[in-house]
């Protein structure tokens, strides 16, 4: 994914200038990709360049007010129906350090396994905190929803790991 | 304040060379306005810790208080349990040719509460659970998520400090499962406590404190938030 798929789903419920975009992907994704307003004029003259928006006028602050192109709604079409890939999603560095503390043999696996819970564990309290804080706003709780699922799926295969490192010894 | 503690608490069962070792030297506490969460696979001792907060089991060693009072000491444990301890079970066990209200009714119609009282009691924690509105309707007409809300409205009426809760969320798909917890949260917010068992960590993570059980015995655990510390 990239910022600028980002702020072409925002483009397209109207024209927006810099600021108002900025502050509405960060309410959108619950603030869990801060972007600084420097990244947002940088992206909006790449996508300029590449005719998916159109500046239009200075608001009375001297703000420019951008708008989505024909081209800029059918890369927004291209992108949503198009899966994400795994092999587009970074490495896990956690799967690497387990499967480098079982090569190593001499480090203790279970209590690597056993830290990581208990801090995977309050992450997810953490989460859930901030779930419940959320009175309104779809897309940030379904952020926080994802995340939190993701460290579930964290924890299983830790308690996976665990088994299966049980069974070995 | 503490509303449970079990100190030092080991459960076995059988003798001999067969005993099995439910339980080694578990010590844990559940003070007023916490949510404590037990996670371990099955096989763990949850449901062991959990029956024995409750006073459905006795500890083999150890000691178990509900608030002063400890349960080895206490004569008629099926009336403490009415009185001050709510159960919540992965089975929900409502009586199917009682309405919901009825359900609800039930244990303090057992206590000798008239039935004006405990109807109006039952009315006010199913309000507590949102299912106010299903209080006629009888379990099978319930879905399963709304079944759980009456469970714990049964659970939760009079003036019952404790809520034991195993695995409350079993069947449910994940909202349900959440409104389940958001319940429990309000109630622990509220002044409650709360002993949940579950090997779910979604459901885990609503809690103030999450204890991991291994083997009978308590390997790990997060930290009580310093709001809570004492």
């Amino acid at each position: 994914m990239s910022i600028r798929h980002g702020l072409l789903a925002l483009l397209s419920r109207g024209p927006r200038h810099g600021y108002q975009l900025r502050g509405e992907f960060e309410a959108s994704t619950g603030a869990t990709w801060p972007l600084n307003i420097g990244q947002v004029y940088t992206t909006l003259s790449r996508m300029e360049r590449d005719g998916l928006v159109a500046p239009g006028e200075s608001d009375e602050q001297g703000r420019v007010v951008y708008t989505i192109t024909a081209d800029g709604r059918a890369e927004m079409a291209r992108w949503f129906g198009t899966p994400i890939a795994q092999s587009d999603r970074p490495r896990d560095e956690l799967v690497i350090k387990l499967a480098m503390a079982v090569a190593a043999k001499e480090v203790d696996v279970a209590e690597v396994v056993r830290r990581q819970r208990t801090a995977t564990m309050r992450a997810l309290q953490e989460l859930t905190k901030a779930k419940r804080a959320v009175t309104q706003g779809t897309a940030q709780r379904l952020v926080l929803d994802s995340m939190i699922f993701q460290a579930e799926a964290e924890q299983r295969w830790l308690d996976h790991c665990e088994a299966v490192l049980k069974e070995e010894r | 304040m503490t509303v449970v503690r079990l100190s030092e608490v080991a459960r076995v069962h059988g003798e001999g060379a067969t005993a099995v070792h439910a339980l080694r030297d578990v010590s844990l506490e559940v003070g007023a306005g916490e949510l404590v969460a037990v996670m371990g696979p099955s096989g763990s001792g949850k449901s062991t810790l959990l029956n024995l907060a409750g006073g459905l089991d006795r500890p083999t060693s150890g000691t178990v208080r509900i608030g002063e009072r400890d349960l080895a000491t206490v004569r008629d444990l099926a009336a403490l349990r009415r009185r001050d301890v709510g159960y919540v079970f992965q089975d929900l066990n409502l009586i199917t040719s009682l309405t919901a209200a009825e359900n609800v009714m039930l244990p303090r119609e057992l206590d000798g509460v008239r039935s004006r009282l405990a109807r109006e009691e039952a009315m006010a924690v199913l309000t507590e659970t949102g299912t106010a509105h299903l209080a006629d309707r009888f379990p099978d007409e319930l879905s399963g998520g709304q079944r759980q809300r009456v469970a714990i409205a049964r659970a939760l009426v009079g003036e019952r400090r404790l809520l034991l809760a195993d695995e409350p969320t079993g069947a449910l798909d994940t909202r349900a499962g959440d409104e389940v917890l958001e319940i429990l949260r309000t109630r622990c917010d509220a002044g409650g406590a709360v002993l949940l068992v579950t090997h779910e960590p979604r459901y885990a993570a609503w809690a103030d404190r999450v204890v991991f059980l291994r083997d009978g015995m308590i390997s790990d655990a997060t930290d009580a938030p310093l709001t809570s510390a004492r």
